[in-house]
């Protein structure tokens, strides 16, 4: 018996075609196997979690059973005839929910080199998909608690280790019905492209950036002592990688669920080719960002705005905006790249916006054509880079951590 | 006023732009929409006509277009 990371090695893949067809027959027919695919999934997961790792297995397993008293509970307040509705309950649920993962995060920031005993692989993307079921509970949106259905949306395990983040709703009616055969066809043909292009994005191109060209330039950097032209390599370098990287995976994630006829929201759409960073952010990593608009950024909004805490919409939008990006960085990571990571897009976003009311107002004067668009695009890619650049912590090991040599 | 004119008020107020002949325009593929201007919809609609429509409701499939936030309005009623 062998363990794996999903989608890790090759042999991964086998086993996933080799339980997925029996599926995607039933699924072909007319039918979804709801049971055999309980049974894979259970499969996959030990995979995962099981042997070496049994350790972050129970973590898991904890876990699911505290989350899924905690929505049973908040729940059943909810759907209470003339539920009172109360917001310090519903702050106490989301808290509740976030607790678990607010250790792990502060684990290593208090011992050092040790990860929290209650955390396991892709507990972040997990609890995404806890508090926005507790926040769509509260406006009523999602009106019935379902434990097998809440975990089996949970623990879906093509997503489980790093997204993409789907929506109670939307998922549950995908994993209710079964496509026409028509449209399964379709979607058969798009899941096989996505997990080809996966190859092609995680075993070519992120393995010759982040395994053959980044170790080289790293090396030369922290050889030079120092600022150097190698820094700048490197902050390409690592942007690819990290795209190819994270992207591949997320086509792996998207088109094996796509497969077994769940259509999970795709992660990335050409960012690289983003005219602003707000562009950028609708185009990376969509479905994390999508769930801070959605559940942080637009709710903090509708928060200052129905009481009026600022007088304008213009600072009312520029305050949330970092907020909102901070957050993103404390979600990253306690660290202080991460964290500069998250105010420098918050920061972005402002300037960003400032920039297009400007522009609009002046519209007449500042000239618009493809020249200023291909620069728009130069420039962006830039901004990004060097984002991730700091989002690396290569600035970290470079200038503040003890020197290797 | 009917609730039709009140939305396209509305929409007026936030984008600039009268969609009286252009009922079917999608306000966020044209960007004249973003999750600023969404929140004051949801905030006029509910102080104007008295719809209330909570953040989670707002799936930018089912009312990107004049037509449809019209027909959630009148649906709300």
């Amino acid at each position: 018996m062998r363990w794996y990371i999903p989608y890790g090695n090759p042999t991964y893949f086998i086993w996933l075609a080799l339980a997925i067809i029996p599926l995607m027959i039933g699924l072909l027919y007319g039918h979804r196997f709801r049971g055999y695919q309980t049974i894979i999934s259970l499969f996959f997961l030990i995979l995962t979690f099981g042997g070496p790792n049994w350790k972050t297995g129970i973590s898991l397993i904890g876990y699911l059973i505290y989350q899924l008293i905690l929505v049973w509970l908040y729940s059943t307040y909810r759907q209470k005839k003339d539920t009172p509705n109360k917001g310090w309950i519903f702050v106490t649920a989301v808290v509740l929910a976030i607790v678990p993962l607010v250790i792990v995060k502060l684990t290593p920031l208090f011992t050092p080199g040790r990860q929290s005993i209650i955390g396991f692989m892709g507990i972040s993307y997990i609890t995404f998909k806890v508090v926005q079921t507790i926040m769509e509970t509260r406006d009523g949106m999602i009106k019935e608690f379902h434990p097998v259905l809440f975990g089996q949306f949970l623990l879906f395990f093509p997503t489980i280790s790093s997204g993409p983040i789907d929506r109670y709703r939307r998922f549950e009616a995908d994993y209710a019905k079964v496509p026409e055969q028509s449209a399964y066809l379709d979607m058969i043909q798009k899941g096989v492209r996505y997990v080809f292009q996966g190859f092609v994005y995680k075993f070519v191109l992120a393995y010759y950036f982040g395994s053959v060209l980044m170790p080289q330039i790293q090396m030369r950097a922290l050889m030079a002592h120092g600022f150097s032209w190698n820094i700048v390599a490197y902050m390409y370098a690592y942007s690819m990688d990290l795209f190819f990287d994270f992207a591949g995976y997320s086509l792996f994630a998207v088109g094996i669920s796509y497969l077994m006829g769940i259509k999970t929201p795709m992660n990335f759409n050409q960012p690289f080719k983003s005219k602003n960073i707000k562009d950028f952010w609708n185009r990376w990593h969509m479905t994390l960002s999508f769930w801070f608009r959605d559940y942080i950024f637009m709710r903090l909004v509708f928060f200052c705005m129905k009481h009026h805490i600022f007088k304008s919409r213009t600072t009312t939008a520029n305050v949330c905006y970092v907020i909102n990006m901070l957050i993103m960085g404390f979600w990253h990571g306690e660290t202080w790249y991460y964290i500069t990571y998250g105010l420098y897009h918050g920061f972005a976003m402002v300037i960003n916006d400032t920039w297009l009311r400007f522009k609009k107002k002046h519209q007449d004067h500042i000239p618009h054509n493809k020249f200023t668009e291909a620069f728009a695009i130069f420039l962006t890619f830039n901004v990004v880079c060097f984002s991730f650049l700091i989002f690396s912590g290569f600035l970290n090991t470079l200038f503040f951590a003890p020197k290797p040599f | 006023m009917d609730d039709k004119q009140t939305v396209l008020d509305i929409l007026k107020d936030l984008t600039g732009e009268d969609f009286s002949d252009n009922l079917d325009e999608d306000l966020y593929s044209s960007a004249l929409l973003d999750s600023m201007g969404t929140v004051q919809l949801l905030l006029d609609l509910q102080d104007k006509l008295g719809v209330q429509a909570p953040v989670s409701e707002f799936d930018r499939n089912e009312w990107n277009t004049p037509a449809k936030i019209i027909a959630k309005v009148e649906a709300a009623k």
